[in-house]
């Protein structure tokens, strides 16, 4: 359950950047080869976020699919599964997106 | 609620001890203004950072003071019961003092893990988190700070049982091993692909058990090769001894790289 830390840290994070005024909204990337599940960030958001700035805020989530380039066959594909192979059964990749973990942006009000 | 350390009340934090030391628990100032939000326009403020900035700066900060003092730490990772602390014991007792060697054992509760390795000699930090499910840079940097180890030294990091968390938590070590046994399901490298890929190198324990198990090797290394092609592999039994002698081979490799980047040159 490191999403519980995941998201005590975005909550941390955002109350040192912008005080603990009142945020309408939230705007994550969290991509699709991070290994954090968007479904329990939005869990614990609302615990982690009570008492804050955050509480209540509306929490928008950006999933990009992963791409990776197979150093084998020489091309650049979408893959979402962990467990990361090649249609050519390579699994020398490099992993070129999908491992974002990022907080694009708030909405204050 | 605190999610450093999951804990949501006074009673319940990480404590990092000194074993045969005091306890220290962190300080819990979480106070928060209450406002009720109004309904006005809104604007957008761009922030574009990492989530895991902070952690991933203060392991930068761990990383380097390591370096800098040549210590090599070694972040151990495994489900529980992998062996991990049969195998730190069997590590310290093999080395007889030969390199001086430090451990700090990350459990949720108890000293016991620090006891067993107090009883081999080795100094030890516990770091009970609580509720939490893995350890996070700051608490191996409070670790480090109790632990104090001298330049040049040896420290193993015994991370919290668990495949899942603690592969997404730089904590500033020097190589990550993780340990699987021959007694748990093969295709864990399949299962829990995030902790095998952040690997340096994977142990297969209790080899030793090999003849009384169902547990099919050739699968197990394919599936790891799969999700780490470049990652070292060694079987090894911690209570049989087997396999150790290229072990304490990979360990002392580690340690004169470490050596090499700081400039440090040992004693005598």
């Amino acid at each position: 359950m490191h999403e519980l830390a995941i998201t005590e840290s975005i909550v941390d994070a955002i109350v040192e950047k912008i005080g603990d005024g009142p945020v309408a909204a939230v705007r994550l990337e969290i991509g699709r080869l991070s290994g954090v599940v968007t479904d329990s960030i939005r869990f614990c958001f609302e615990i982690v976020a009570g008492g804050t700035g955050l509480e209540g805020a509306r929490l928008d989530i950006d999933e990009p699919s992963g791409r990776a380039y197979c150093r084998n066959c020489r091309l650049e594909f979408t893959l979402d599964d962990p467990i990361m192979l090649c249609d050519c059964g390579s699994a020398d990749l490099d992993v070129l997106a999908g491992r974002e973990l990022r907080i694009i942006s708030v909405e204050v009000r | 609620m605190c999610s450093t350390c999951g804990c949501g009340g006074e009673d319940v934090s990480t404590r990092v001890t000194l074993i045969e030391g005091h306890t220290h628990d962190h300080d819990h100032p979480h106070e928060h203004s209450h406002e009720h939000p109004h309904e006005h326009g809104t604007r957008t403020v761009l922030l574009e950072q990492d989530i895991l900035a902070k952690n991933d700066l203060l392991a930068a900060g761990t990383r380097r003071h390591l370096t800098d003092h040549a210590i090599t730490a070694i972040n151990l990772m495994s489900s529980p019961g992998s062996g991990k602390t049969t195998l730190l014991e069997r590590t310290i007792t093999d080395l007889d003092g030969r390199r001086e060697t430090l451990v700090i054992e990350g459990d949720q509760e108890t000293w016991l893990d620090a006891q067993r390795i107090r009883s081999t000699g080795s100094k030890v930090v516990q770091i009970n988190t609580g509720a939490g499910c893995h350890l996070d840079a700051e608490m191996l940097d409070r670790g480090l700070a109790e632990l104090a180890p001298p330049d040049g030294s040896l420290v193993f990091v015994e991370n919290v049982g668990n495949l899942v968390c603690p592969a997404l938590f730089d904590l500033g070590e020097s190589a990550r091993v993780v340990i699987i046994s021959v007694t748990e399901g093969a295709d864990k490298p399949a299962k829990y692909p995030y902790m095998f890929r952040t690997a340096d190198l994977v142990l297969l324990n209790k080899v030793d058990l090999l003849p009384y198990v169902d547990f099919d090797v050739d699968l197990c290394l394919e599936l790891i090769h799969r999700v780490k092609p470049d990652v070292e592999l060694l079987p090894v039994s911690a209570t049989r001894g087997d396999g150790l002698d290229a072990w304490h081979e990979w360990l002392a490799n580690r340690s004169a790289a470490t050596a090499l980047r700081s400039g440090y040159r040992p004693p005598g």
